[in-house]
């Protein structure tokens, strides 16, 4: 019945404590070190914490930087809403599916690239506007993604 | 105001509707109101649960306030001047309610809820239909889960009040319902979306009690039930749960607390069931077997210093403590007794011994009971029921399928004739019924041990063991000395036997919790899924609260002490099996009809 537990989350456990307070930043870890958080993940922390399964899946999926799925290296999230959108979103998304050859939503197949949309990143006086990971790119154009997009390539 | 009593809570003046109120500090709006008899209708409010305040039905206006409070979640302050009804209340719910109809799969002429749905309540009150809301039912993707034998979760019909995902973890430390993703994305989702039956769930039926709408039912087999009486080669055997028949009268229109045996037996022969017998009887010989079972686990404990026995026992009548300690603590799945619950007894008897009385042969037999529970549901399709060489129960119905079909065939239930269970296997005692009841088990079991054990009846006034007698939200301790034994159970002369009795799951879990840490030292434990034991289950009419499942609960002990024989060992009908069929208790054919082992399951 045990499973193998990834030796990550053991000292995630150990670092943040077994309180329900703990999960988030427990779940952050997760992210910090795999880029998504699988259902394997979910249940060891569950048992650590003495939660059910349908808890911990709750607050993954309630949190869209949690997430679930398997991603790339470098996680691509465009700024969707609506003044980034009147800057030219379109277009960078345009630009970035055509080097990546994937579609918002997708992983290349090396895994090193996830092209995803979000919800208001705070840039909108700077729109359009981009996280890599964690890093922010704002006043994007065309030509701005296609030289910050073939540095990441070549990392 | 200056507080002599530090009970006394300091009273806060309102008005509601123009009438002046005092009520204690910390008081709901919503119960204000309720003293003063004005009705805010709700929702996503239930007494069972913590307050959510998610559904907005309750609003009320506030005077000098902007915004609408909801009356469910807002303690009263002084002075407060409150609105139930006045115009901007009245558009303001009645556009909630057409908001959640806009999500909502209403083709309730097709929903098993129909006409008891508290969302189509509201509709018909508001008068809703004015289609100032676009429906979004056709562009949503809704995923019905219809795997399961016991519950059905259909999220088209779902409203996302959250009663369930309360229920599931306050009740019953479960939480196999949860709430998952956000925003016009949230759903009530189990751990990735998995089926019920491949999660934690135990069945327990608590969410279907709660649920307002038809996203929670039971799956129901009233069909599959009148194809077998309508067949005329089966002969169709049913059998009673002690719980059905203090709480069948609500389904059908009466008060709660109503005791309604005869009537109940009189509308099963009505409705063309063959043999009405009653689940009482196993109940009584689920005594005997688990009695003795508790003294044999006591005598190789104390006696033969055994150290491979495991003690405390537990009871294992309740088929959703089943499912969750298989989940939950599998590790102790040795300490349960090893007898099947009353209904899966009776079903192994009906095609083995009924069969051979009553010159019938089994496969053209079909064995029906009426439970207060879905967890029973599961339990009678679990691969280990099948020891009499068939399915040894073939469909469970709830205490309110009974009541659909009573309504189907036309039946006036007040004005039925009282009549008798038939016999063989529908005698039953008083220390049955209460198998009904938190508690009622551990009683049972108690004024049977003790009297095997001294020869004595056991020196209760009434034989009401009243310290064993479980209440809702409570774990209850008891001991019990034993003295002037007879000479054979010498051994546990002075021992006192330590007991404890809990209901509602998150209960359960505390006293596992307890015993896993060493902290409990326990001979015997009986535990029941539900809040309030088994006239709380999950297949009992709805609605259910704490007033309701009280006065279930006095009509329980009220059936014991009409009773004529109030100890199972004294059941005629037991004591002829004994005689006839199963030998002595314990013994070779009991293990292989009465007797079943557990599955260790994944909690995780």
């Amino acid at each position: 019945m045990a499973t193998n537990k990834n030796s990550y989350i053991t000292e995630l456990v150990e670092h943040y404590g077994r309180s329900r307070t703990s999960l988030m930043p427990i779940l952050q870890g997760v992210i910090e070190k795999n880029n998504f958080i699988s259902d394997h993940d979910m249940t060891d922390i569950a048992r650590e914490l003495d939660l059910s399964a349908a808890q911990v899946y709750g607050t993954a999926t309630f949190y869209s930087f949690l997430d679930t799925e398997p991603r790339g290296e470098y996680i691509i999230r465009v700024c969707k809403t609506i003044t980034c959108d009147m800057h030219g979103k379109r277009q960078i998304i345009q630009t970035i599916e055509d080097m990546l050859k994937i579609k918002a939503g997708e992983t290349t197949p090396n895994k090193k690239f996830t092209l995803l949309e979000t919800n208001c990143l705070g840039w909108c006086h700077e729109g359009p506007a981009m996280l890599i990971n964690e890093k922010p790119f704002s006043g994007l154009t065309p030509e701005k993604v296609h030289d910050i997009l073939s540095e990441y390539m070549h990392k | 105001m200056k507080n002599t009593n530090k009970d006394m809570k300091k009273q806060i003046n309102l008005t509601i509707d123009g009438i002046e109120v005092g009520v204690d500090e910390g008081t709901t709006i919503l119960e204000a109101a309720r003293k003063l008899n004005i009705h805010i209708p709700t929702l996503c409010y239930h007494e069972d649960l913590c307050v959510a305040g998610n559904c907005r039905v309750c609003v009320v206006e506030q005077e000098k306030v902007k915004s609408l409070p909801a009356a469910c979640a807002m303690p009263v302050s002084e002075g407060m001047v409150i609105h139930t009804n006045s115009m901007k209340v009245r558009l303001a719910r009645k556009h909630i309610v057409e908001l959640l109809l806009s999500e909502h799969h209403a083709d309730c002429t097709k929903c098993y809820k129909n006409g008891i749905c508290e969302l189509q309540g509201l509709a018909s009150q508001m008068l809703t239909g004015d289609h100032l809301f676009l429906d979004l039912v056709p562009d949503h993707k809704y995923t019905i889960d219809m795997f399961n034998t016991a519950i059905i979760k259909d999220d088209s019909r779902c409203i996302r009040c959250q009663r369930c995902v309360r229920t599931c973890e306050e009740l019953q430390a479960v939480s196999a319902l949860g709430v998952a993703y956000r925003g016009n994305h949230m759903k009530i989702s189990t751990f990735f979306e998995h089926p019920l039956f491949e999660v934690v769930c135990t069945n327990c039926g608590q969410c279907v009690n709660r649920c307002p709408t038809g996203a929670l039912i039971e799956r129901n087999y009233i069909d599959q039930v009148w194809d077998a009486i309508y067949d005329t080669n089966k002969h169709v055997v049913v059998q009673t749960a002690p719980a059905v028949r203090i709480a069948l009268g609500e389904a059908l229109g009466m008060p709660p607390g109503k005791i309604v045996t005869g009537r109940m037996v009189a509308a099963l022969k009505r409705l063309g069931f063959d043999s009405v017998l009653d689940t009482d009887f196993t109940a009584d010989l689920t005594i005997i077997e688990e009695g003795n079972e508790l003294l044999s686990r006591l005598k190789k404990a104390l006696l033969d210093k055994d150290p491979k026995v495991s003690l405390p026992m537990a009871t294992s009548c309740s088929p959703g403590w089943i499912k969750f300690i298989e989940h939950t603590f599998p590790e102790f799945l040795g300490n349960l007794s090893t007898c099947k619950s009353p209904q899966q007894m009776f079903g192994a008897l009906v095609k083995t011994y009924y069969c051979q009385k009553r010159k019938l042969d089994a496969k053209n037999v079909v064995s029906v009971s009426i439970m207060p529970c879905t967890a029973k549901k599961f339990e009678a399709n679990r691969p280990e029921m099948r020891s009499s060489g068939y399915k040894d129960v073939d469909y469970v119905l709830t205490t309110r399928e009974l009541g659909i079909m009573i309504k189907q065939a036309g039946l006036d239930f007040e004005s039925l004739p009282e009549e008798h269970f038939d016999s063989i296997m529908g005698a039953s005692t008083g220390a049955a019924v209460i198998f009904g009841t938190t508690g009622g088990v551990m009683e049972a079991a108690i004024r049977t041990v003790y009297e095997v054990v001294t020869g004595r009846e056991i020196p209760f006034e009434g034989l009401n063991i009243t310290p064993v007698r479980g209440t809702e939200g409570e774990v209850r301790e008891a001991s019990l000395k034993l003295e002037k034994v007879k000479p054979e159970w010498s051994f546990l002369e002075g021992v006192e036997l330590k007991c404890v009795v809990a209901n509602g799951l998150a209960h359960a879990k505390k006293v596992m919790q307890d015993v896993k840490d060493g902290k409990a030292n326990y001979h015997f434990i009986e535990i029941m899924a539900c809040p309030g034991g088994c006239l709380g289950g999950g297949g009992q009419p709805i609605p259910t609260n704490k007033d309701i499942r009280t006065k279930r609960k006095q009509a329980i002990y009220e059936e014991d002490m009409g009773m004529s024989i109030r100890k199972s060992h004294e059941n005629p009908e037991v004591q002829l099996i004994y005689k006839e069929f199963l030998g002595q208790p314990l013994g070779h054919k009991s293990h292989e009809l009465l007797h079943t082992h557990y599955t260790p399951r994944k909690r995780y």
